[in-house]
C-alpha cells in the first residue's frame, strides 16, 4: 500500500538577503495546512531559516527540498558552492567565518548550525569543499 | 454567546462584487460569491481592512443603537483614547461632560484605566525579564484585538507569547465594578456598561466574551453627531482623570512610550503586523523584549470606526498628551496599581491562555491532509499565477485551496475557461473542416500537398 508523502522543492539564491526567509516561510505555511502542532512548526521554521540563511550567505545558492509524511518531517538544504572545510569547528557556538560586510548586517553571528542542531531531532551535514554542502534535517511527531 | 459573532458585516445591497477587498483580507476570510462578497466567519479577525477598503461602503461593522441605553438604570460610558482625538481644540473634559450630557451616569475613562495597565505590564515585565533568557522571542501586547486573533488563527505558536494582561477598555469596567458599583445599591444587570469604540475588533471581542464585563459598544459614528451637538453647546468641562500617559495609548508606539521596556519596538496597520510576527516565528527579532502590535494604521486613531483622518487625529493626539503629560506615570496611578494587585492577585491579568483557532490545515487527519497537499500543488501548477481575483478567491493559491476543499472548481479560474474554450473551438474548426466525400474532402486534399 502506498504510503501519503509529499515533497517540495524551493529555489534558494545565494547572495541574495532581501528574497531570505521566503523558504523557510513557504515551508512553515505548507506544514501549517498539514495540520501540524504549531510548535513543532515553529521548530522546523527557525531551522530551515537558519540553513536557507546559511546557503544565501555562504553559496552559490541551491535548494530547500520539503519531504513529509506518516512517519517525519524531513527538510534538506541542498548547496552548490565551498562548502565547510572543518565541520567539527562550524558547529560551535560563535565560530562564524562570514564575511565583515554579512556580520554588519546582523546576520553570520556563527549561531546557525548550532540552532539547526537545537530544533532539529536529526541532523547529517555532508560537505565536499569547493563542490557544496548538503544539511538533512529530521523532525519526529511528538507521541 | 456565538463564538462566531462578528461585527465586521456585509450590506449586501451595497456590494457590487469587485474584489478590492478579498485581495485586502489578512485572512484570506473574503471570497466574492454569486456577484456579492461572503465572510468566512471562522477566518475572519474583525481587523476591519475591508471596511477601510470598500469603494461603496458595504462592509460595516455591527454595534449597538443608542437606545439600549433605555434597558438599563444606569448607564456607564468608556470612552476610548482615541474619541479624544476626533474634534480638534476640545478638551478630554468638554467630551466628557458632553457624554454626561448625552444621558450616561458615569463615565470611566478609557485613558485612566490605560495608565493602570501601564503599571500591570511594567510589573509584568520586570518580574518576566528577570526570570527568563533574552534569547527567547518577544512578549507581545494584548490590547489589540484584532492581532490577538490574527495569533489564533494565523499565528498559533505564539499565543503563548501574549502578555497575559488585560486590554485597557476590559480594566476600566473592572474598575468601575469594583469602585463604583457596591456604592449604587442596583443589582449588576440594572447597570449598563459601554465602550465607545474605534475599531470593529474590540466590539466583536466584547459581545463574544466568556464572562461579561461590558455589556455592549458604541462605534464612534453611533454617537458622533450627538457629541458633536452636545459640544457646541459649551457646557461646564469636567476634570478628567487620564493624563497624558494613557491618553497616548492611542497612538502607534503609545503603548511603548508609557510602558518604558528598554528593548521594546511597535507595529501598526496588519500586514506590517504580519510580517513582523513571520520574523518573530522565525527566531529573527529574539533581541526584542516586548512588541506593542496594533492591526490599524497609526494606531487606534486610525481604527476603522473612527471619523477623523488618522494622521491628523494622531497629530491632534500628540498634542493633547504633551499637554497633559505623557512623561511619568502619575504616582497615584501606580500607587492605586499596587492596592488593587495586593486586593486581587490576578485584577490586571486573565488567566485562560487563548485557543488556537488554525484556518490553513487543510484536513484535521494528517495522511488526508498530505494527499490534499499534493492535490493542491498540482493544481497551482495549472493555474496561471497571476492572482487575478477574478474567480472569487484572492489568489490562485486560496483558489486552489478551494479546489482541493470542494468549495471551488477549476473552471472558475476565467484563464482556464478559456483554455478550455480555445481547445473547444479548435475542435469545432477541425470537425467544422471535415467536408463529407460528396463535397470532396477537403482536409484529406490539404493534407497531401503538405509537403
Amino acid at each position: 500500500m502506498d504510503r501519503a508523502g509529499m515533497s517540495l522543492e524551493i529555489p534558494v539564491e545565494g547572495n541574495n538577503f532581501s528574497a531570505a526567509g521566503e523558504a523557510a516561510s513557504r515551508v512553515k505555511k505548507t506544514l501549517l495546512r498539514l495540520g501540524i502542532d504549531s510548535q513543532l512548526v515553529r521548530r522546523v521554521a527557525i531551522a530551515t531559516y537558519e540553513a536557507e540563511m546559511n546557503m544565501v550567505i555562504h553559496s552559490d545558492g541551491g535548494k530547500i527540498i520539503l519531504q513529509v509524511d506518516e512517519e517525519e518531517i524531513k527538510v534538506q538544504a541542498v548547496d552548490q558552492g565551498r562548502g565547510i572545510s572543518d565541520l567539527e569547528l562550524a558547529m560551535k557556538e560563535g565560530y562564524s567565518t562570514a564575511p565583515d560586510e554579512v556580520r554588519e548586517m546582523g546576520f553570520g553571528a556563527g549561531m546557525g548550525l548550532p540552532n539547526i542542531k537545537k530544533c532539529a531531532d536529526r541532523l547529517e551535514i555532508k560537505s565536499v569543499v569547493n563542490e557544496g554542502t548538503t544539511v538533512v534535517m529530521g523532525f519526529k511527531y511528538q507521541p | 454567546m456565538d463564538t462566531r459573532y462578528h461585527s465586521v458585516v456585509l450590506d449586501e445591497e451595497k456590494c457590487k462584487g469587485c474584489t478590492n477587498c478579498i485581495k485586502r483580507c489578512p485572512t484570506e476570510a473574503i471570497r466574492v460569491r454569486g456577484g456579492k462578497a461572503f465572510i468566512l466567519t471562522e477566518r475572519c479577525i474583525d481587523c476591519g481592512e475591508c471596511i477601510r477598503i470598500c469603494e461603496n461602503h458595504a462592509k460595516k461593522a455591527l454595534a449597538d443603537e443608542f437606545a439600549v441605553l433605555d434597558q438599563y438604570e444606569y448607564r456607564v460610558a468608556l470612552p476610548a483614547p482615541s474619541l479624544y482625538a476626533q474634534f480638534k481644540a476640545v478638551k478630554p473634559g468638554s467630551i466628557i461632560a458632553a457624554l454626561y450630557h448625552l444621558g450616561f451616569d458615569e463615565v470611566y475613562e478609557v485613558a485612566y484605566a490605560a495608565e493602570l495597565t501601564t503599571f500591570a505590564i511594567r510589573s509584568y515585565l520586570k518580574q518576566y525579564l528577570k526570570n527568563n533568557p533574552r534569547d527567547k522571542a518577544p512578549l507581545i501586547s494584548a490590547s489589540c484585538p484584532a492581532v490577538t486573533r490574527l495569533l489564533q488563527v494565523r499565528f498559533p505558536s505564539l499565543i503563548l507569547n501574549l502578555i497575559p494582561i488585560d486590554p485597557p477598555y476590559l480594566t476600566a469596567a473592572k474598575c468601575f465594578l469594583r469602585e463604583k458599583l457596591p456604592l449604587l445599591n442596583l443589582p449588576r444587570e440594572k447597570v449598563g456598561i459601554f465602550f465607545i469604540s474605534p475599531c470593529p475588533a474590540k466590539i466583536t471581542e466584547i459581545k463574544t466574551a466568556h464572562e461579561k464585563v461590558v455589556d455592549g459598544a458604541f462605534s464612534f459614528n453611533t454617537i458622533f453627531r450627538q457629541l458633536n451637538h452636545c459640544l457646541r453647546q459649551k457646557l461646564q468641562a469636567v476634570n478628567q482623570q487620564g493624563s497624558g500617559v494613557g491618553i497616548g495609548w492611542a497612538r502607534a508606539g503609545g503603548e511603548n512610550l508609557a510602558v518604558q521596556v528598554e528593548n521594546a519596538m511597535a507595529v501598526d496597520g496588519i500586514h506590517n503586523v504580519v510580517a513582523l510576527l513571520e520574523e518573530i516565528e522565525m527566531g529573527k527579532l529574539n533581541e526584542i523584549d516586548y512588541v506593542e502590535a496594533m492591526a490599524c494604521p497609526e494606531g487606534c486613531v486610525g481604527g476603522a470606526l473612527t471619523i477623523e483622518n488618522p494622521f491628523v487625529a494622531r497629530v491632534t493626539l500628540r498634542k493633547l498628551a504633551d499637554y497633559y503629560g505623557d512623561r511619568e506615570l502619575p504616582p497615584a496611578v501606580c500607587k492605586k496599581g499596587e492596592a488593587l494587585q495586593k486586593q486581587d492577585p490576578h485584577f490586571f491579568t486573565h488567566q485562560r491562555p487563548l485557543p488556537a483557532k488554525p484556518i490553513l490545515q487543510l484536513d484535521s487527519d494528517l495522511s488526508t491532509a498530505i494527499k490534499k497537499m499534493s492535490q493542491l500543488e498540482k493544481i497551482l501548477n495549472k493555474l496561471p499565477g497571476i492572482d487575478c481575483g477574478a474567480c472569487g478567491s484572492p489568489t490562485c493559491r486560496s483558489l486552489a485551496e478551494d479546489i482541493v476543499q470542494e468549495k471551488s472548481q477549476l473552471t472558475d479560474c476565467i484563464i482556464i475557461l478559456r483554455e478550455q474554450l480555445e481547445e473547444l473551438a479548435q475542435k469545432l474548426l477541425s470537425l467544422a473542416q471535415i467536408r463529407p466525400p460528396a463535397m470532396g474532402s477537403l482536409v484529406e486534399k490539404e493534407g497531401k500537398n503538405d509537403p
